[in-house]
C-alpha cells in the first residue's frame, strides 16, 4: 500500500466578548435563558431596519488578529452571504468576503511528542451567528421546527488556516494554541459548551511525495479538541480506504457523528451553495489606520508562548510551572504580582500557587481573581520559606491559613506559634553556632561582604526553626563581627 | 448576451422560486434585456477605477457596546407567520 499524507485546514469561529450584538444593542448573555429573550427589530430582520457595527467588536476582533501575527487591512468591507434557512432571519448573513478585516497571519503550535511548528493562517474575518433551532423538545416531537434568535447576530471571527495541519496531534495542538492566544487578549471566552469556539475542518490525502492537494472534504458538527482529533483521524482513513480502492474523493461536506465515531455525508457539491456574496449596501467600509494600529499593538499584553520563555530563561521555572502559570491571564499576572515580593523566590512562588492556590481554586471551578488575598501575600509567603523562617509543611499550614482568613502570612505565623524568638540571649546563641557553622561566610562578613550576611540568617533561621526575630538576628550578627 | 433557461432555472431554485415552462421563457428575456443595459457599461475604460463597495464616502460608523433590551418582543413574535410560545415557528426541516 502506498503511503499517504494528511492535509488539513481548520475553519475556526470564535465568539467576540462583547455586551451586546455585532449590529443591534441585543444583550450577549442569552445562553441557557428564555428562548427570544434577546431580540429587536434588527436581528430579526424586519422591514426597513439598518443594521449599526459594534465598536467594541471592531477592538476585540483587531486584538485577536494581532496577537495571531495577522495585518490588518487598511480598509475591509461588510458583504452578503445569501443563503435561505429559518435560522437566518434576513435569508442573508452579514459576513466579509474579499476584503476581510485581516490577513496572513501565524501560529505557533507544539503538538504533542513532536516538535512545535508554525501554521499559517489565511484570514480572519467578522461574521454574525446565526439562531438555533428546535426539532423536538426532549420526547415531545413537534409538528414544525422552533427557532430562538437570541444568538442570531452574536458577534464571530472567523478563523481560516492554510493546509499546513499535518496530523490529528497537529489540529488539537493548533486549536490548543489558539484558544489560549485569543482568550489571553480577552477577545473571545472561547467556551465550547456554550457555542462560543466551533470548528470545522477541510480534510484531504495525497499520496506522499505527491505536491497537488487532493480533493478535500469538509467535516462540521466539532464541539470539542476531542472531537476534531477524532473526526480527522477517522476521515483519513476513510479518504484512504477509498483511494486504495479505486474510488475517488468528492468534495462534499460531512458531519460528525461522535457516538458512531463516524463522518456521515451532508451534502454534495451538486447542491454546493452559491452564496452570491456582494457588499452590503447597509454598511459603510471599516478601516484600521496606521496610527490606531500602532496604538493597538503598543497595548497588546506579552503573549503566552513569550511569558513562558521569559519564566523559564529568566525566573528559572521549569517548563511545566510556566505552561501552568501561562494558561491563564489571570494566573500569570497573580503570579507575576506575586514575585514581585519575592523576587528570588519565583520557583517557591510558582510551586506554592500550583499545588496550593491553584488547587483550591479550581476545586471550586474559580479563577486566579477570586484568591481570597493579593498575590503580595503568597510572594511574602514564598519569602518565608526562602529565607528559612518557614518549612514547606509550615508555609502549607500559612496557606491553609491564608485561605480561610485573607491574611498576611507574617501575622499568621505568629498566630499558628510560629511566632519569633526575641530574646537576645537565645537569638545570640544561635548566631554564634551559626558564624561558627559558616566560617567563610562568617570571613567574608568580616571582610565587607554585606551579602554573605545572608547565608547566616538563614542558618539562624533553621537552628531556631524558623522562630528568631530577623531584625534582631541582623542586629546580632552585624554586633558579633564587629566585636 | 442571451442568458439560457438552465441558468434562469438556477436563479430561480437560488431565490426559491417555482417558474413554469413560459415564466422561464419570459424572464429569460428580461434578464437578458438587464444584461444588456448593463453590457453598455463595458464600453467605459474601467482599468483604473477600484470596485465600488459604497457610494457614501464615509467610513467606520460605529455603536457603543451597550446593551439594551427591546420592550416589543412580544410583536416581533406576533408578526411571524406562525409562533409557539416564546418560540418562532417554521415548516418541519429535518424529519
Amino acid at each position: 500500500m502506498k503511503q499517504y499524507e494528511l492535509i488539513v485546514g481548520l475553519e475556526v469561529h470564535c465568539q467576540l466578548a462583547t455586551r451586546s450584538k455585532l449590529f443591534c444593542a441585543c444583550a450577549t448573555d442569552g445562553f441557557g435563558e428564555a428562548p427570544n429573550s434577546r431580540i429587536c427589530p434588527v436581528c430579526t430582520a424586519q422591514p426597513g431596519v439598518l443594521p449599526v457595527l459594534n465598536a467594541q467588536a471592531v477592538e476585540l476582533a483587531y486584538r485577536a488578529a494581532l496577537a495571531l501575527e495577522c495585518r490588518l487591512n487598511a480598509r475591509s468591507i461588510f458583504a452578503r452571504k445569501n443563503y435561505f434557512y429559518p435560522d437566518l432571519p434576513k435569508a442573508y448573513q452579514i459576513s466579509q468576503y474579499d476584503q476581510p478585516f485581516s490577513e496572513h497571519g501565524k501560529l505557533l503550535i507544539r503538538p504533542k511528542g513532536a516538535a512545535p511548528k508554525t501554521v499559517r493562517l489565511t484570514r480572519i474575518h467578522m461574521e454574525e451567528d446565526a439562531g438555533k433551532l428546535l426539532h423536538e423538545m426532549g420526547a415531545l416531537k413537534i409538528d414544525g421546527s422552533l427557532v430562538d434568535l437570541n444568538r442570531a447576530g452574536i458577534p464571530l471571527i472567523e478563523i481560516v488556516s492554510e493546509p499546513d495541519i499535518r496530523t490529528s496531534e497537529e489540529a488539537y495542538a493548533y486549536l490548543t494554541s489558539l484558544k489560549e492566544v485569543i482568550q489571553f487578549v480577552g477577545a473571545s471566552r472561547c467556551d465550547m459548551e456554550k457555542g462560543e469556539m466551533r470548528c470545522d475542518a477541510n480534510v484531504s490525502v495525497r499520496p506522499l511525495g505527491q505536491e497537488k492537494l487532493g480533493t478535500r472534504a469538509e467535516i462540521k458538527n466539532l464541539n470539542s479538541f476531542k472531537n476534531v482529533k477524532d473526526a480527522i483521524d477517522h476521515e483519513f482513513r476513510r479518504q484512504v480506504e477509498l483511494v486504495e480502492s479505486g474510488g475517488r474523493v468528492v468534495q462534499e461536506t460531512r458531519l460528525w457523528n461522535a457516538e458512531k465515531q463516524a463522518t456521515v455525508s451532508m451534502r454534495s457539491k451538486e447542491d454546493a451553495h452559491d452564496y452570491r456574496y456582494f457588499p452590503d449596501p447597509d454598511l459603510v467600509p471599516l478601516t484600521a489606520a496606521p496610527e490606531r494600529v500602532a496604538a493597538l499593538k503598543a497595548s497588546m499584553p506579552e503573549l503566552p508562548s513569550a511569558m513562558r520563555a521569559r519564566f523559564t530563561s529568566e525566573l528559572g521555572l521549569s517548563e511545566y510551572d510556566a505552561e501552568v502559570l501561562t494558561g491563564d491571564r489571570a494566573l500569570a499576572a497573580f503570579f507575576e504580582r506575586a514575585v514581585l515580593e519575592a523576587p528570588k523566590a519565583a520557583k517557591t512562588v510558582a510551586n506554592l500557587l500550583a499545588t496550593e492556590l491553584l488547587a483550591r481554586l479550581n476545586a471550586e471551578g474559580k479563577g486566579a481573581d477570586a484568591a481570597p488575598f493579593p498575590p503580595a501575600h503568597l510572594g511574602r509567603l514564598a519569602g518565608l520559606v526562602a529565607d528559612g523562617t518557614l518549612s514547606s509543611k509550615g508555609a502549607k499550614d500559612v496557606f491553609a491559613r491564608m485561605w480561610e482568613t485573607g491574611k498576611d502570612p507574617r501575622t499568621l505565623v505568629s498566630d499558628l506559634g510560629l511566632s519569633q524568638v526575641s530574646d537576645d540571649k537565645q537569638v545570640l546563641e544561635w548566631v554564634t553556632q551559626a558564624l561558627a557553622a559558616n566560617a567563610k561566610a562568617a570571613a567574608d562578613l568580616r571582610g565587607g561582604k554585606d551579602a554573605a550576611i545572608g547565608a547566616i540568617v538563614g542558618a539562624v533561621m533553621k537552628l531556631s526553626k524558623g522562630k528568631a526575630n530577623p531584625a534582631l538576628v541582623n542586629k546580632l550578627i552585624k554586633e558579633a563581627v564587629k566585636a | 448576451m442571451s442568458i439560457s433557461d438552465d441558468e434562469v432555472r438556477k436563479i430561480a431554485k437560488l431565490a426559491r422560486l417555482r417558474l413554469s415552462d413560459d415564466e422561464v421563457a419570459r424572464y429569460g428575456g428580461q434578464l437578458t434585456k438587464i444584461l444588456d443595459a448593463m453590457a453598455e457599461l463595458g464600453a467605459l475604460e474601467t482599468g483604473n477605477v477600484p470596485p465600488t463597495a459604497s457610494v457614501l464616502g464615509v467610513s467606520d460608523v460605529m455603536r457603543r457596546d451597550e446593551p439594551r433590551a427591546f420592550e416589543g418582543r412580544e410583536r416581533l413574535l406576533d408578526n411571524a407567520p406562525d409562533r409557539d410560545g416564546p418560540y418562532f415557528k417554521v415548516r418541519k426541516i429535518i424529519a
